[in-house]
């Protein structure tokens, strides 16, 4: 049993999804007012980074950018191998924002359930739409990404895998299947 | 690094490895209490009983609210309304709270190795919140927490402990601790205090106080444990106070940025001049503050340990 | 009824014994020791004791047996059962019984229970004072004519010098020995050896020189009054070192260690087992190393187990009340064994410290081999490799530090006063 690899998204292709993404952001919040960034972390921290820098070329205004880690809010935490716990970042005042949460993959819901307990302990958000570079669809959750980079329903035994080069050194977005 | 501890007994046992994931965990629950909502759900459903056999305010409010912050829930069992006082041996006790079914047990006991044998008879897990003069594990790890917090490193310390070592088991968790790093660990206090095979832990002994704080990065100074007889070892607290006390002349003999530490409860001027105890140099109250955030991350470790 | 031993390796220190022969036994008396005896088959036990070692039956001068008062620690019956299969066909008993033998009553008690219900020969010791208070002399002149072999305050020292006198003088009346316990009370507030293992544990500790103190003093007045003592449960190398040098001088002085003091460290009270709780503690490497030397040169005479059995209830609290001791008849053989596997000791010297040695010193016609005498004999394989297991003791006290060790020699068939007592399953 080897593992099988398709390429979903490549260098150029993950470039024009998350500059669509942040179009598609200002265009439905009718431009940046009020707007703030969170990365789930890990990889939503580096996309976050992205969208903010592409809205600073088209804008000339840096937003609010923080850093989420849901380990605390985890439902499965005590079925996971203790994941370790990181530092949540948000150095900005969130009350009567509107949040734009971001996730690398959106699969069943779960962990957007979590970041939105995260986020609600820490203040009182006006507005939280959620951005992702991938949906999975197969939601166990009532969930819906507000911004979704592409729609790919594979089967359970495939990993779908997000690389940034931030941290995996390139841009890709592959499947895999074991 | 992974944690596979069931119970937290001592630091003696304790890698460096596993000393740095319970601080830099810490770092992380440390945020939640500085919130306005100063609550996470991580251990909801969870139970920790607190059994103390001696007196304690700080260490057992700062394990109630690191579990209550974590959303467990939290029990707390003293010697004078357990049946200790009705002669229950511990061994009784352990069973009857293990039927009972908590996740963890925190114990204080007046004689060391206790938490050792109530670990050895229930499937919760145990920490151990000062046993005797043995050990006092969660008190070491918020100690370096806080150098760490302060100095920004715990390599290349000069840490000075001063007072009634012999029964101190905040100077055993801490040199424990310590000595996992690089650092100079010097002990000092009337010889009376300071067992004869005290340097065979790698510490210097110094019982000159004055030469003892020179150069130190770290003052930590404990109380006369009158518990313990501790008052048997020197002619009076008066005359300790005057050899042992910290004055802000000794300061002026440490390093610049000196940081003094006190476990607490302080006997304010016998061990500590209240200049000192309030001034600008010591850390005593964020020592207290760390305290909850380092049981929290112990409290999560040990729930969540790899079966 | 006759028993014939047949080409075991028969080594009698006494005797300076050390040979394959064969010991043909009638009735209660060993009546030959030879070559190729040859017997006729019928109304003879032969035992087949080729490969293994014939030895006098071992004599344990330091037990608690605990009757009268706490037999639900052991009796009589449980605590000679205990010896038997350890090896050892005498016993001597101390007199920390409830009530204390500090008089003919108790004494003669523990002899007409030991008769109708022990296994092995049992030799009570009188108390020196009057309930192990340490203040007025007990009868020891009572005691002696109903039986005892020595006297001792065991448990503690007795801390009046001048009561300590008298009875070293008094006790020259009926040739008895006094046996010392060795430690200053003062200094001994505490449960384990005062060292780098107690600097660890933050147990209060106990320092060597609690013990050695009473040594000296102990055999100061001894040898001012000119009388015998014999100093037990010796533990700390600075006290093999003062009686050493006593000796040079004084040849009335004799001593006796522990199985649990060669060969475990105070490092053992690290895990707050209980079952490590001795009093006198468990000492250093240095003291364990000084033991085994005090053994080689002869400055320790005797081996004893200071058998010391406890109820679970005893040991299973925490490690300050719990109480002292080690159930040690059935692993004080094999443990001992391993000196002489060591290298530390001979087969005979070892010997000669669990028979010759303390049989002089009680005068007791045992603990040789030697045609004419009462058959106590022990058939034993060095080289049985087995593993301890409390649940199997005899003894009621299941309290030892060395369950699940891997001992190197076992006891395997004891005989007393011409009765096979003991058989292990594994000899045939």
């Amino acid at each position: 049993m080897g593992e099988k690899t398709v390429s979903l998204l490549d260098k150029k292709a993950v470039d024009r999804t998350i500059t669509r993404i942040t179009h598609e952001i200002l265009e439905k919040n009718k431009g940046y007012k009020d707007l703030c960034l969170i990365g789930i972390r890990t990889r939503g921290i580096y996309l976050a980074k992205r969208i903010n820098d592409k809205i600073k070329a088209v804008e000339e205004i840096e937003l609010p950018l923080g850093i989420l880690d849901i380990t605390m809010y985890r439902d499965d935490i005590f079925k996971l191998k203790l994941p370790e716990v990181k530092k949540t970042d948000i150095p900005f005042d969130l009350n009567n924002m509107t949040i734009i949460l971001i996730d690398d993959v959106m699969h069943t819901g779960r962990t957007t359930r979590a970041a939105i307990d995260a986020i609600m302990d820490l203040g009182r958000p006006r507005k939280i739409q959620l951005a992702v570079l991938v949906d999975r669809g197969d939601r166990e959750l009532p969930m819906h990404p507000d911004y979704a980079g592409i729609f790919y329903n594979g089967s359970p035994e495939e990993e779908v895998l997000v690389r940034l080069r931030e941290i995996d050194g390139k841009d890709e977005v592959i499947v895999v299947r074991t | 690094m992974k944690w596979s501890r069931k119970d937290l007994l001592g630091i003696r046992e304790l890698s460096k490895e596993e000393i740095l994931l319970i601080l830099d965990s810490a770092d992380s629950f440390k945020d939640i209490s500085r919130r306005e909502v100063k609550k996470v759900p991580t251990l909801r459903g969870k139970t920790v009983i607190t059994l103390f056999y001696e007196p304690s305010t700080r260490t057992r409010t700062s394990f109630e609210i690191a579990a209550k912050r974590l959303s467990a829930d939290t029990i707390n069992i003293s010697a004078s309304t357990s049946s200790h006082v009705k002669g229950e041996t511990l061994k009784d006790t352990a069973r009857n709270l293990e039927s009972m079914r908590p996740d963890v047990i925190v114990i204080r006991h007046n004689m060391p190795g206790a938490p050792h044998m109530l670990s050895r008879i229930v499937d919760s897990s145990v920490i151990n919140a000062g046993d005797g003069a043995h050990e006092h594990p969660t008190q070491a790890l918020l100690d370096l927490f806080t150098m760490r917090e302060k100095k920004d490193r715990i390599d290349g310390l000069n840490i000075t402990i001063v007072g009634d070592i012999a029964h101190s088991r905040v100077a055993r968790s801490n040199i424990f601790a310590l000595r996992h790093f690089n650092t100079r660990i010097t002990c000092s206090g009337p010889p009376t205090m300071i067992p004869p095979d005290m340097e065979s832990l790698g510490v210097h002994v110094e019982y000159d106080m004055n030469r003892a704080v020179k150069d130190a990065d770290v003052i930590m100074m404990l109380r006369i444990q009158k518990e313990r007889g501790g008052i048997s070892y020197i002619p009076s607290v008066k005359e300790y106070s005057t050899i042992y006390g910290l004055k802000a002349e000794h300061l002026k003999k440490a390093k610049k940025d000196v940081i003094i530490m006190h476990p607490g409860p302080m006997n304010r001027g016998v061990e500590i001049t209240d200049e000192v105890a309030d001034g600008p140099y010591s850390v005593i109250l964020d020592q207290v503050e760390n305290g909850v955030a380092v049981r929290m991350a112990i409290l999560y470790l040990l729930t969540g340990r790899e079966a | 009824m006759k028993i014939l031993i047949k080409k075991g390796r028969v080594i009698d220190p006494k005797n300076g014994r050390d040979e394959i022969l064969d010991i043909l036994i009638n009735g209660n008396i060993i009546v030959k020791i030879d070559k190729n005896i040859r017997e006729k088959v019928d109304n003879v036990h032969v035992i087949d004791a080729s490969g293994l070692i014939v030895a006098p039956g071992l004599i344990d001068m330091h037990v608690h047996l605990r009757e009268p008062g706490y037999e639900y620690k052991e009796s009589i019956r449980t605590g000679t059962m205990a010896a038997v299969k350890g090896g050892f066909t005498s016993v001597v008993c101390m007199a920390n019984t409830d009530p204390v033998n500090d008089n003919k009553s108790v004494t003669e008690f523990i002899i007409k229970q030991a008769k109708a219900e022990g296994v092995c020969r049992v030799f009570p010791c009188g108390a020196i004072t009057r309930g192990l208070k340490g203040e007025e002399l007990a009868e020891i002149g009572e005691m002696y004519a109903a039986g005892i072999v020595a006297i001792s305050d065991d448990g503690k020292s007795v801390k009046n010098s001048e009561t300590l006198r008298k009875a070293l003088e008094y006790a020259k009346l009926f040739h008895i020995p006094i046996i010392s316990h060795c430690e200053d009370e003062d200094l001994s507030k505490g449960f384990v050896h005062e060292g780098k293992a107690s600097v660890m544990s933050g147990l209060d500790a106990i320092p060597a020189i609690a013990e050695e103190i009473i040594v000296k003093r102990d055999m100061a007045i001894a040898e001012y009054v000119n009388s015998p003592l014999h100093l037990t449960h010796i533990s700390s190398g600075g006290s093999v070192d003062a009686i050493g040098e006593m000796k040079k001088r004084y040849n009335q002085v004799t001593c006796d260690t522990c199985p649990h003091y060669f060969t475990l460290t105070d490092k053992a009270t690290l895990s707050f087992d209980t079952n490590t709780k001795v009093n006198p503690p468990l000492r250093s490497k240095e003291d364990v190393d000084a033991m085994k030397e005090g053994l080689r040169n002869e400055t320790i005479d005797i081996i004893a187990t200071d058998h010391a059995p406890h109820d679970i209830t005893s040991k299973d609290v925490e490690f300050n009340i719990a109480t002292s001791g080690i159930s040690g008849l059935e692993t004080a053989f094999g443990l001992s064994l391993a000196l002489v596997h060591e290298g530390v000791l001979s087969m005979k010297t070892l010997l000669k410290k669990f028979t010759e040695n303390p049989a002089k010193l009680l005068k007791l016609p045992y603990g040789e081999l030697t045609p004419g005498s009462p058959a106590d004999i022990i058939i034993f394989n060095p080289d049985l490799e087995w593993t301890v297991d409390r649940n199997t003791f005899a003894s009621k006290g299941k309290n030892t530090p060395f369950h699940g060790w891997n001992l190197k020699g076992r006891n395997l068939l004891t005989i007393v006063d011409g009765k096979i007592v003991y058989r292990d399953p594994v000899f045939k």
